[in-house]
């Protein structure tokens, strides 16, 4: 066996890549920290980052570091802020991840929950529970309705759109508008129904807003997202597998209709994660686990948690420059990700059609 | 590969893809050791009784059998293990590098002692299929006959005893196409059972113990390539005139061609 040089050549790659690997994610991860710190002492009650830091570590027990000079400083920063960031953090991670899967499971990496209509879907069972005033399941019923709401969705555009084991992009695109006029039909109808308070807050659902974030709707979603991340860590490795294309996949062993379901659950459940208490925050999914494949590649046990800190990194930030750019307002997050992603799935599509589908 | 027999069987099998009844009770046996060579014309059923064999077409009556077991019993995972597939078309939905494509021919391997190996049979399987040099590329932006060899050294990392190869000398150079079967030829010899599909038959003389001719979803013909590889057989199934020829010891197939005073002058007989 003469094997000597490709050996080398794995040999020299393999510590580069485990490198990167850990490099980028710690990045991530730091930039995400001292994301949320930054972002937890803006607004218009001003806390610098070393007291938001002491803050933070005498609640834990350490008498380090300066508290909020403030008055109303730790008030704010405990009541309003860290709630939040953390928010922000989760949906970024969750939406994100749930981008990087979908793209993954579609074969095409314009899949995203936005942009196919998942979200809307979500929103939409979440209205119904504004709308009809179902609180069978306390704080998680608008949870478990944007779940069902999500999970029908995606079922849908699998169904309708895949082909062979992939998805043509206008396919992809096509039956993204057919379910988003759908949804929309469903949202005005409930709009038309209810009364002006749940008008108002369905409004708000379709916009986005990480406005009124609070403790007890993060102890809803920061578990759904948590599950949902641990499963999308999971499926990694088959996902790279099923890039081969579905009858490739078979052939080196993946179950792969079993593998596209369970995806699929826990892109809904991800997504519902996000939008049960956000909205609807597009683009999310799209733009973030492109850059993390630009800079580390498509392989999905780097993308998937990559895309998750840097979805949160994006979102925190975000929500920063969405809350501070116009003093005394907070505009809708949703609007803004949707300002920025917009082109950016312009560029995307406009690309592809050069690559004629090649998507290299 | 194993000591163990492996043997690949398809008995009296029926397809249907739609309203086409693409196989009609086609019968064939693969044994450990052993290369077939699948010939035929278009649309004989070819890729589908090897999409059969794989276990990926389910077919209608009949049944294929993997060391004695449905391959349709089979867990994907486990099947992989006993036989890898090299299909006519390949394709990627993303970027990857060529050593990452070779090492997902491992993935049935995972968690297992063999998993140990990888790496070993990952650089072997690239020197073999002559794709070492292209580790680092990304798959995509290979040329159509590279993707080939790529994805027939993710085969033969697969290292599993039974082998299903959809036309892989399709678009190689003359070289690759020599080489490509001469590593089938030296995996058969070393115990593997092996099906190829061909359509140069003078490449499946060369290399395949056995031919199994189809024609319009039926075994023409199955045996020794100088038995069934005759200018009568050949060109009844091909329905066009070839002549079968000895070159120093190697059988030849060359199309009969017409020569180009009766081309033109068959409009003036047809008139």
């Amino acid at each position: 066996m003469t094997a000597t040089l490709p050996v080398a050549a794995t040999a020299v790659t393999r510590p580069r890549v485990a490198l990167g690997r850990v490099g980028l994610l710690t990045g991530l991860g730091a930039a995400l920290v001292a994301a949320l710190v930054v972002a937890a002492g803006r607004g218009q009650l001003d806390v610098p980052p070393t007291e938001v830091l002491g803050s933070l570590l005498h609640r834990v027990g350490l008498d380090v570091g300066p508290l909020p000079s403030h008055p109303q400083g730790e008030a704010t920063l405990w009541q309003v802020r860290f709630p939040r960031v953390l928010t922000a953090a989760v949906a970024g991670a969750a939406l994100a991840a749930a981008g990087a899967l979908m793209q993954g499971v579609f074969g095409n990496p314009l899949a995203e929950p936005g942009v196919v209509g998942v979200s809307s879907g979500a929103a939409l069972g979440a209205a119904c529970v504004i709308v009809f005033g179902w609180t069978f399941l306390g704080t998680w019923s608008v949870a478990v309705a944007a779940f069902a709401g999500g999970l029908v969705t995606t079922l849908l555009v699998y169904l309708l759109s895949r082909d062979a084991g992939r998805t043509e992009t206008v396919t992809l695109v096509l039956t993204g508008i057919a379910l988003n006029a759908m949804t929309s039909a469903g949202l005005a109808f409930l709009m038309f129904l209810g009364d002006t308070q749940a008008r108002e807050e369905i409004v708000f659902w379709t916009l986005g807003s990480l406005n009124g974030s609070r403790w007890e709707h993060l102890a809803v979603m920061a578990p759904i997202a948590a599950v949902g991340l641990v499963a999308a860590l999971l499926l990694a490795r088959p996902l790279d597998l099923l890039a081969l294309g579905d009858r490739a996949a078979r052939h080196v062993g993946v179950d792969v209709e079993r593998l596209r379901l369970t995806t699929i659950v826990v892109v809904a459940l991800l997504t519902a994660a996000a939008v049960a208490f956000c909205g609807v925050i597009a683009f999310v999914g799209l733009v973030v686990p492109h850059l993390v494949r630009l800079a580390a590649g498509p392989g999905h046990r780097l993308l998937v948690p990559a895309s998750a800190l840097g979805g949160a990194v994006l979102l925190v930030l975000a929500d920063l420059w969405a809350r501070t750019a116009v003093e005394y307002a907070d505009l809708p997050i949703g609007m803004l990700t949707s300002l920025v992603g917009g082109p950016f799935f312009f560029w995307l599509i406009r690309r592809a059609r050069r690559t004629a589908g090649g998507w290299a | 590969m194993s000591s163990h027999e492996h043997s690949l069987q398809a008995h009296d099998v029926d397809v249907r893809l739609g309203e086409a009844h693409v196989l009609r009770g086609v019968s064939l046996t693969v044994a450990a050791g052993e290369l077939v060579a699948l010939v035929g014309p278009n649309g004989a059923g070819k890729s589908t009784l090897l999409a059969a064999l794989s276990g990926d077409v389910e077919p209608a009556r009949g049944t294929v059998t993997l060391d004695g077991r449905p391959v349709g019993a089979l867990a994907a995972r486990e099947l992989a293990r006993r036989r890898a597939v090299l299909l006519q078309r390949q394709g990627l939905a993303f970027g990857f590098r060529v050593a990452d494509v070779v090492a997902m021919g491992r993935a049935p391997w995972h968690r297992t002692p063999a998993a140990l190996d990888d790496e070993l049979l990952v650089a072997a399987a690239m020197e073999r299929a002559d794709v070492a040099p292209l580790a680092l590329r990304l798959f995509p932006t290979l040329s159509g006959g590279e993707q080939a060899r790529v994805s027939f050294a993710r085969v033969l990392a697969q290292a599993s005893p039974v082998l299903l190869l959809d036309e892989p000398t399709a678009a190689l150079d003359v070289r690759h196409q020599e080489a490509v079967l001469g590593v089938a030829r030296s995996a058969a010899d070393e115990g593997a059972a092996v099906v190829v599909v061909l359509h140069d038959l003078s490449l499946a003389a060369a290399y395949a113990d056995r031919v199994a001719v189809l024609s319009d979803g039926v075994v023409a013909a199955d045996g020794p390539p100088a038995a069934v590889l005759t200018d009568e057989l050949v060109s009844r199934v091909y329905q066009h005139p070839v002549r079968v020829v000895d070159v120093d010891g190697s059988l030849v197939v060359v199309p009969v061609r017409r020569t180009h005073l009766v081309t033109q002058e068959a409009p003036c007989a047809a008139s």
